[in-house]
């Protein structure tokens, strides 16, 4: 199908602006990523997956400017026993990361992959996100698969006694960043992955999560608190048989975040739970847009995503959960909520359920509400002050998806910075 | 302590007259009940003096040891020691019920400008207090009210009596949704909170719960004003004879 005029113009546009990096035995790979892009082309407001996001400044072939946020609070996980990994406006920092050696994991650039022979990630590259594109496009992956300046191969083939910690940080006003990661994780492995950091004016991240039978892996990341950053992430997992995927993204503050996860249950009893918290309050857009297919037998999957909106901001959910002929006893939930704290603010949603199976439990649930005026009375008659209750009760509201945390230490840290936000907002 | 001088209150949202000139004192050291038949406007007394929207008070004042309730906030009404026991206590899921009632105790504490419990003061004292009422560790760590029966969830507002020290307790129809076990219970609890500080009002339908709970002086209130104030056999002459003879007798 040829592509509108308008559409075509802003996508050769966008290619035109950037190079791509020297490929060596990722070079197919990546041209076959710039031939995906070139057939989808660049999303467009008239996108149906792009109806409620607008993806102009996301695709632009120039970058808007974005201030460099000082945070007056030292950054998340910086109290933990962790692997950091350091990537400043995209770009690794060998200096200011720890290094790469630990036991049970082997981590390489991308850039080194080729030089390494490190074979799965070369066949792990692209893969995940060229399968993503159907149902459904996702032409700022492909972009991103074609002109990744940089990012990281991790390696899973024990239990690594701490997280590896990727760290991003914003220090160019103009910067534009492209990284994608590529992980691994063998039979029997398990490993937390923790993100956070403000990474680039513009920001296209792209996560390959390949996960063999009875792998596990703890994904949680921290977007914020930059106001100005413009992000595109995806997620694409692949699980096989009674692995765990679970994932649980905080995003704080962002005038665009756009967080794509799809994931993939291949193997019998496999387990996958994404879930997020977002808090923003004016010029504030976040979207979730989530795809879970279950291709096999006995599958858990839950999505679970929480949103607090104020002055404006506005929130977008689009989750799915598709299941396949022949995944039965398939175990899918699926619920998006929004609190909004004033008139002004908006919580757009649409889940989708598509079940090709006869034994099977799906729920879905999506809801949008204010704060609980008895259970706001309840606490002021008891002597709580209205905004503190009114914090109380946003924290309560968010439960859920923190919940879906299982380490105890991180979900102090994520509960930490929740409050950081609310108190900032009295 | 809790003095009501004639006292009008109307809903916000509708032309309706609730309480029509109501007046009442509550000495400290004392229990007053009052009874009274559905929709004499018991339950928005309580949430009258409590701070609830949804009221407008058109007449009348309210004071607490000499301090005008009727403009302060909830919190600030709280803070001066008005206590309100819920007949419908509010379930609050993602709140731990510990957590809720230290940031009260503390709250509370903070704006009388005295000094915060320490987590370890705080734990000590809500375990005693908690064990007296029959409630158990686990009930303290889940969610506010979220899975408790009628029961609990009744213990669970004594509790938070006992642990505010209020100087002005007024227990919403306490007895509704309650066993005769739980019902003694409930009024053990409140028994060891009696003290020449503190006064309560005790509103009721039925005359059990004073059986319980002794009162020292019992009103009724009809068509938003008490109508008859005497001593606990008035509460006997309503379980006996109902409120339809009280009502002919003094209209």
């Amino acid at each position: 199908m040829e592509l509108a005029d308008v559409k075509q113009t802003a996508t050769e546009a966008r290619l035109a602006a950037l190079s791509l990096p020297e490929g060596g035995c990722l070079a197919a790979a990546r041209q076959a990523a710039v031939s995906r892009v070139q057939t989808m082309g660049l999303p467009g407001r008239r996108d149906e997956y792009w109806k409620y996001t607008r993806p102009e400044s996301l695709t632009a072939a120039e970058v808007t400017k974005a201030a460099v946020f000082t945070a007056d609070e030292a950054p998340m996980f910086d109290e933990f026993d962790r692997l950091k990994i350091v990537f400043v406006d995209g770009v690794y920092n060998a200096e200011a990361s720890d290094d790469l050696s630990l036991e049970g994991v082997q981590i390489d650039r991308i850039a080194d992959i080729c030089s390494q022979d490190i074979h799965w990630a070369k066949d792990l590259y692209g893969v995940l996100e060229a399968r993503g594109q159907s149902p459904v496009a996702r032409p700022l992956a492909a972009l991103n698969t074609a002109f990744a300046q940089d990012g990281i191969a991790i390696h899973v083939t024990g239990k690594p006694s701490k997280p590896i910690n990727l760290v991003y940080v914003h220090s160019d006003e103009a910067s534009d960043a492209i990284l994608h990661h590529v992980i691994r994780v063998e039979a029997g492995a398990e490993a937390t992955i923790l993100e956070n950091g403000p990474a680039a004016s513009r920001f296209n991240k792209c996560m390959e999560i390949d996960i063999a039978d009875t792998g596990k892996l703890h994904l949680v990341r921290a977007q914020g608190r930059d106001h100005e950053r413009r992000a595109a992430t995806h997620l694409f997992a692949r699980l096989g048989t009674e692995s765990v995927f679970k994932s649980f993204t905080l995003t704080v503050n962002g005038i665009l975040t756009r967080n794509e996860a799809v994931v993939e249950l291949l193997g019998d009893d496999a387990i996958a739970h994404i879930a997020g918290a977002c808090v923003g309050d004016g010029e504030f857009h976040h979207d979730d847009t989530v795809f879970i297919t279950h291709d096999a037998v006995n599958c858990e999957s839950r999505q679970v995503f929480k949103k607090v909106l104020r002055n404006g901001a506005t929130g977008v959910f689009q989750g799915k959960i598709l299941v396949k002929e022949g995944a039965q006893k398939t175990d899918g939930y699926q619920i998006s909520q929004s609190l909004l704290l004033d008139d002004d603010s908006q919580f757009l949603a649409k889940p989708e359920l598509e079940i090709y199976a006869d034994d099977v439990i799906c729920s879905h649930g999506s809801t949008t509400g204010a704060i609980d005026e008895e259970a706001l009375f309840y606490l002021r008659s008891r002597g709580v002050p209205v905004a503190e209750a009114t914090d109380l009760l946003t924290l309560a509201f968010l439960a859920e998806a923190v919940e879906e945390i299982e380490d105890g230490e991180i979900t102090a840290a994520i509960v930490a910075r929740l409050e950081g936000w609310l108190s900032r907002r009295r | 302590m809790l003095e009501i001088k004639n006292l009008h209150v109307k809903l916000e949202d509708e032309d309706k007259q609730i309480l029509n000139g109501l007046d009442l004192t509550v000495e400290a050291g004392k229990v007053h009940a009052i009874m009274g038949p559905n929709g004499s406007g018991k339950s928005t007394l309580s949430y009258v003096l409590s701070g609830r929207d949804g009221y407008e008070v058109t007449d009348g004042s309210a004071t607490l040891a000499g301090e005008d309730l009727l403009d302060l906030d909830p919190e600030e009404r709280a803070a001066l020691g008005v206590f309100l026991a819920f007949q419908y206590p509010v379930e609050i899921p993602g709140v731990g019920n510990m957590t809720f009632l230290r940031t009260a105790v503390n709250s509370q504490r903070k704006a009388r400008g005295e000094e915060e419990l320490s987590a370890a003061e705080f734990l000590k004292t809500i375990r005693a207090k908690a064990k007296e009422l029959k409630i158990d560790a686990d009930m303290l760590k889940r969610p506010v009210n979220v899975g408790f029966s009628g029961g609990e969830k009744k213990r669970n507002e004594i509790l938070q009596m006992a642990m505010l020290e209020p100087k002005m307790c007024i227990l919403d129809e306490t007895d509704s949704g309650l066993d005769v076990d739980a019902m003694k219970l409930v009024a053990e609890g409140v028994n060891a909170l009696r003290d020449e500080g503190r006064g309560f009002l005790v509103i009721t339908h039925y005359q059990r719960l004073l059986d319980h709970i002794k009162p020292d002086v019992v009103h009724i209130l009809a068509g938003g004003k008490i109508v008859k104030t005497g001593g606990p056999e008035l509460a006997m002459e309503v379980e006996n004879n109902g409120y339809a003879g009280i009502l002919a007798e003094v209209s």
